[in-house]
């Protein structure tokens, strides 16, 4: 019979299903390139943490009710009655945000070494429509524990959509929430989007982005095509190893780093100070209060601060929204945005690495704004030209808006006017 | 036709003729999902209106109550609260009103009705984006700046609004706060959520 040389088991599989031929192909015969760094943890760490949400969750929904009623003490209930709840809940709450952390910095190493360039728009496309998923089903899942801040950013939240003019807002407003407030209706909704829905979309989302890197083969930290440098015997990349043994060995050390940080944050700081649970979502949901300040969750709060910080034009709030919208979606256009001659940050000139630092400083700034009373630092004088009687903070916000967007928007400029390096021919 | 000579044309016809057809099929079976999602039969009937006692409201004093899931605020402005309306019409975005978020008989510098011009009764709904913002009644206070003049001030995006309930320049909520319909069944009561005490008016 046929691979009966090897007998067993094993063979009995591979006749009926291809086990082998795909453990060779996509670990222990995918070449990836030799010189991955630090910033290569990132992707296997966010398939850790996406598995973390997914196990977590599934106990978290053996206690949680859906019911605007039930939810918020049923979240107390896993806290204090039931044994290890409080683990189950941090490890989901604080997995939220890690999860950020590590897709974030994901996102950043693909921009500094051009990850997104030719070969790779699709692959790029595919980790953008993850990204966005992964907004939804955090914003979703913030409902849940019914608090004040659920409460209160769900209403803003949905609000954005009822800002689209043309008589379509509201009606889609009333839609996503099944009422004319945040209500029961929505709650229950949500918990079926976010346990089911987006948790689906995302798996599949996931293994299209595998499949897609694992066609193209992965890009380095010198933004050279490893193939085209092959052993003319063996046709296999000089500059490549298996992934298998040599990268999971790499990334077992990356989930150790990782999962001490993680514990650390878990078992010492697992609200970190209001910042991964706010203090306000520990107060049941009021319908007829909002809290005295609200902000989102951190990871959003770059976006809210650009919402804030666009007055409203033609009676309308909708260019916020719409300007807010534009800073997610802009990025789905960097792989044709970007015209340079190089694609890693380490060959390209100055003129690159001064708007990536400007970007950077600026998604920092207007996250920390989006946290921030916008009253922070008081009023512009009345009798000052344009920005009389403007909060400092909200000027502020509008200057890094404009800096963020230029980034993207002036990026075929100066990427092409950018004076480069010469790559080298092989890995370094 | 007898033969095995495929005919492309026919074939293109018949592939989209049956995809077309499939389409509709796979629109016609998503609809009933979405239209599930929009508010029910049970949520659109409880929007009845809300009797509220207002003999305990103080001058200066405002009282929240829940009209279709929705805070509506009933404030008692004292003489210098409305005095103060009149001066800085400038900084308004629209002190007239135009943009008619409320009922004709709100549509005046107090928007309230006139028989009690002091009862302003409103929507404490941010236009911008739904929060419910906070009553600020005292004058000049360190955080709003030296002019503020009273008023109510929204958390969630620093939207300014003055006694009337009307929105001041600058600020991300478009319009003023809306004013709902309402009519006193007494002196001391008032319905909120119908213009007039005859039933389905």
């Amino acid at each position: 019979m046929a691979g009966n040389s090897n007998g067993g088991f094993l063979a009995w599989i591979d006749e009926r299903f291809p086990f082998t031929e795909t453990v060779k192909k996509h670990l222990t015969e995918y070449y990836a390139p030799k010189n991955f760094n630090f910033w290569y943890y990132f992707g296997s760490l966010a398939l850790l943490v996406l598995v973390l949400q997914i196990v977590t969750g599934i106990f978290l929904t053996m206690n949680y009710k859906p019911d605007a009623k039930q939810a918020f003490a049923s979240v107390e209930y896993i806290m204090r009655d039931v044994d290890w709840g409080w683990l189950i809940r941090y490890l989901h709450s604080t997995g939220a945000s890690m999860f950020f952390v590590v897709v974030y910095l994901h996102m950043l190493r693909g921009i500094m070494y051009g990850s997104y360039r030719k070969p790779r728009e699709l692959l790029w496309i595919f980790g953008m429509v993850i990204y966005v998923c992964l907004m939804a089903e955090a914003f979703f899942g913030y409902l849940l524990p019914w608090g004040q801040m659920s409460y209160w950013g769900a209403q803003v939240i949905v609000n954005l959509f009822a800002a689209i003019p043309f008589g379509i807002g509201e009606p889609l407003a009333q839609w996503i929430r099944g009422d004319f407030v945040i209500s029961d209706t929505t709650l229950n909704r949500f918990f079926a989007f976010h346990v089911i829905a987006l948790p689906l979309a995302l798996v599949a989302l996931v293994f299209l982005h595998i499949v897609a890197l694992h066609q193209v083969g992965s890009n380095n930290p010198d933004g050279i095509e490893i193939k085209k440098n092959k052993d003319p015997k063996t046709g296999l990349p000089l500059d490549g190893i298996p992934f298998h043994p040599y990268y999971t060995v790499k990334d077992s050390v990356g989930t150790v780093g990782f999962l001490a940080i993680f514990a650390a944050i878990l078992f010492f700081a697992p609200e970190m100070g209001g910042y991964f649970l706010e203090y306000n979502n520990f107060i049941p949901a009021d319908s007829l209060k909002t809290p005295e300040h609200i902000a989102p969750i951190w990871y959003f709060t770059p976006f809210y601060a650009m919402l804030r910080a666009v007055p409203p034009m033609f009676g309308s709030q909708f260019p916020g929204v719409l300007v807010m919208g534009l800073a997610v979606v802009i990025f789905f256009f960097l792989p044709w945005l970007d015209k340079g001659a190089v694609k890693s940050i380490r060959y390209r000139g100055s003129l690159y690495k001064g708007w990536l630092a400007a970007f950077i400083v600026s998604f920092i700034i207007l996250g920390i704004c989006g946290v921030l009373p916008t009253s922070i630092w008081g009023q512009f004088e009345k009798a000052l030209p344009i920005v009389g009687g403007v909060d400092v903070a909200t000027f502020v916000a509008r200057i890094f808006t404009i800096v963020y967007l230029a980034f993207f928007f002036l990026m075929p400029w100066y990427t092409k006017r950018d004076k480069t390096k010469p790559e080298p021919e092989r890995v370094t | 036709m007898v033969g095995d000579s495929a005919d492309p044309k026919r074939r293109r016809y018949l592939l989209i003729a049956t995809s077309s057809l499939g389409a509709i099929g796979a629109v016609a079976a998503v609809t009933p999902l979405v239209f599930s999602m929009f508010p029910s039969e049970r949520v659109k009937a409880a929007g009845a209106p809300v009797e509220v006692d207002i003999s305990k409201l103080e001058p200066g004093m405002l009282l929240t109550i829940e009209w279709r899931g929705k805070p509506v605020w009933i404030v008692n402005r004292t003489k210098e609260m409305l005095d103060r309306l009149d001066k800085g019409l400038d900084q308004l975005a629209d002190p007239t009103s135009s943009a008619g978020n409320q009922p004709d008989y709100a549509k005046n510098s107090m928007r309230a009705r006139q028989e009690h011009a002091n009862i302003l009764v409103v929507e404490g709904v941010c236009t911008h984006l739904g929060c419910s913002p906070t009553f600020r009644k005292e004058v000049g206070p360190a955080d709003l700046g030296a002019d503020w003049q009273g008023g109510f001030y929204c958390p969630c995006h620093g939207s300014k609004f003055d006694l009337a309930a009307r929105v001041f320049k600058g600020a991300p909520a478009p319009t003023n706060l809306n004013v709902p319909p309402y009519t006193y069944l007494s002196d001391t009561v008032l319905l909120v959520g119908q213009d007039s005490a005859v039933k389905g008016a």
